[in-house]
């Protein structure tokens, strides 16, 4: 089995490049941003911190921060309630018209952001609601609720069946079964939901550029700022966005694959 | 469940649907709808006006830019999902047969990382990366080749694509991968099957719904990309997406752009269909 051990080893070597090409731009982005070079290159220039200097000396920067913390968190509660009634309803309930209920629910991340911006743009204007940050909730909301109901709705999977009837028969009515059974439960979810949805929504710009106006979140700024030649600014605003997005993204996933690993255990 | 009481509504059940139901009717099937509506609609002065008119959609659908941007997307999205489900392939059949569980649950972790992160700022990244006198090119100049022209080509967008989708490709290809009994991949072994034979009639038929599943959310994602063909590739020729930017942002011709992006769901909803169709035919054998 000689070439079975080579044929490993070189696609373990592969595998180790697919990974190299991942994560390079977001080790590329942090490297820049120490670099004191205006077009970084190899080899590299001497360590500065300049840009972040820069960067959160920008008013327009700290403006957009603020105003990305606002909307990812809103969306994220918003997103993670109307998630949570999707998959409860899927969980629990048969009716006619279910298929259409689930492709509603997990349609809007199918269609290009690009569209959807458009649409959104479209139909808030009619109502004069667009180029404001509750324009930017209303639309990261909708492309987020997939998100938050797929992650929930794998929790509930995990809970037996007879949990909830054996509440009823002790006494409890369905709206206390819900809250002292049911959300206990899925509360990791819950938190893991919040979480992705608040990385998707302070990541997202195609939707939140079209229908923002004035009112700029971070990743607009980058577009802008992107557009107008090579900044080494962006490598760090960069390198904060990343650090903000794979920290709650871990902390969501460490959410969703710990029950998981509960029932082998025991 | 058998506790339902069938005489009044059942309040309880009708609370959890509706949240759903509302929101995304009101911005997500509403917004479509709209759309619909607004490409024949009229622009007079630089304002929108409610028309029913087919103007807009004569108008784009006789133009030459118009189809040959349609051509050239297509064309894109094609080459990005052949380029990136083979790609993929052998990490992901390293990760679903070759590795071990913990390595491959670690391998997974690491993936679903990049793709819920700022994919702007990756492409940024790429951009600097790739530049005439980016990292690459200084690299391959200590081997005296280059300067390569990556920037502003095919070859730049392409990347952008891999970067957009390799990640989920990789995921959903080592799932349907590592579902595959086993058993039956040994005993194409054992009656003599070669191994590259035994992935291409074997493994690759028993995996292929999850295979095409991949290649379709490539299609789909590179198809309705416009940071990649506009930082990478250079955005020209444009592709529809930076059409509809084009168009909504700089000539507030929204009409016109909702043509292109109706063009552009139908053809998704087509190839999604044929693909997902071929992905299920004969599952029963």
């Amino acid at each position: 089995m000689k070439t079975g051990r080579l044929l490993r080893w070189l696609l373990a070597l592969y595998t180790a490049l697919v990974f190299l090409f991942v994560f390079a731009p977001i080790v590329a982005s942090l490297v820049f941003s120490f670099n004191s070079d205006r077009f970084p290159t190899i080899p590299l220039g001497s360590f500065t911190t300049a840009w972040y200097a820069k960067a959160f000396s920008n008013p327009e920067a700290w403006d957009a921060a603020l105003r990305s913390l606002l909307v990812s968190s809103v969306t994220a509660v918003l997103a993670t309630a109307i998630g949570f009634s999707a998959a409860y309803t899927d969980y629990r309930y048969d009716f006619f018209g279910k298929t259409a209920f689930l492709v509603l629910a997990l349609l809007p991340p199918t269609i290009p952001l690009i569209i959807l911006a458009l649409a959104m743009l479209g139909w808030l204007s009619m109502f004069n609601a667009s180029g404001m940050t509750i324009s930017i909730i209303i639309a990261h909301t909708v492309l987020c609720a997939p998100f938050a109901m797929a992650v929930i709705r794998l929790r509930l999977n995990q809970m037996d069946p007879n949990l909830e009837p054996a509440a009823w028969n002790l006494g409890a009515s369905e709206w206390v079964t819900m809250k002292s059974v049911v959300i206990p439960f899925t509360l990791p979810s819950i938190i893991a939901s919040l979480c992705l949805t608040a990385a998707v929504s302070f990541d997202e710009f195609a939707v939140a550029w079209f229908v923002s106006g004035l009112n700029k979140t971070v990743p607009v700024v980058i577009l802008e700022i992107v557009t107008g030649n090579i900044d080494p600014q962006v490598n760090a605003i960069g390198t904060a966005v990343f650090f903000v997005s794979i920290t709650l993204v871990v902390i969501a996933q460490v959410l969703v694959l710990r029950p998981a690993r509960k029932p082998d255990a025991a | 469940m058998a506790e339902s009481r069938p005489a009044k509504p059942d309040y309880y059940a009708i609370a959890w649907r509706m949240p759903l139901i509302v929101w995304q009717g009101l911005f997500f099937v509403g917004p479509l709808l709209f759309m619909l509506a607004m490409s024949f609609f009229l622009v007079k002065n630089y304002r929108m006006e409610a028309a029913f008119q087919f103007s807009n959609w004569s108008r784009m659908l006789s133009k030459g830019f118009f189809w040959d941007a349609y051509a050239y997307t297509l064309w894109l999205a094609v080459l990005a999902t052949f380029i990136t489900s083979i790609a993929a392939f052998p990490a992901s059949y390293f990760l679903a047969f070759k590795a071990s569980e913990r390595l491959r649950r670690w391998a997974i972790f690491f993936l679903v990382i990049p793709f819920f992160t700022s994919y702007l700022v990756r492409v940024f990244a790429w951009q600097v990366i790739l530049a005439q006198q980016g990292v690459v090119n200084a690299a391959i100049s200590y081997l005296g080749l280059g300067p390569w022209q990556m920037l502003n080509t095919q070859f730049g967008t392409m990347v952008g694509y891999l970067v957009l989708c390799l990640p989920l490709a990789v995921i959903l290809q080592t799932f349907s991968l590592a579902n595959i009994d086993k058993r039956l991949v040994e005993a194409a072994h054992n009656l003599g099957c070669g191994r590259l034979r035994a992935v291409f009639t074997v493994v690759a038929p028993l995996a292929k719904t999850g295979l095409v599943v991949a290649a379709v959310f490539c299609f789909i994602l590179s198809f309705g990309d416009f940071v990649s063909p506009y930082y990478l590739g250079g955005s020209k020729p444009p592709t529809l997406s930076i059409m509809i930017v084009d168009t909504s942002k700089s000539g507030q011709q929204w009409p016109r752009a909702a043509v292109v992006a109706i063009m552009m769901i139908a053809t998704l909803l087509a190839v999604a269909f044929t693909a997902i169709g071929f992905a299920y035919r004969k599952r029963g054998k």
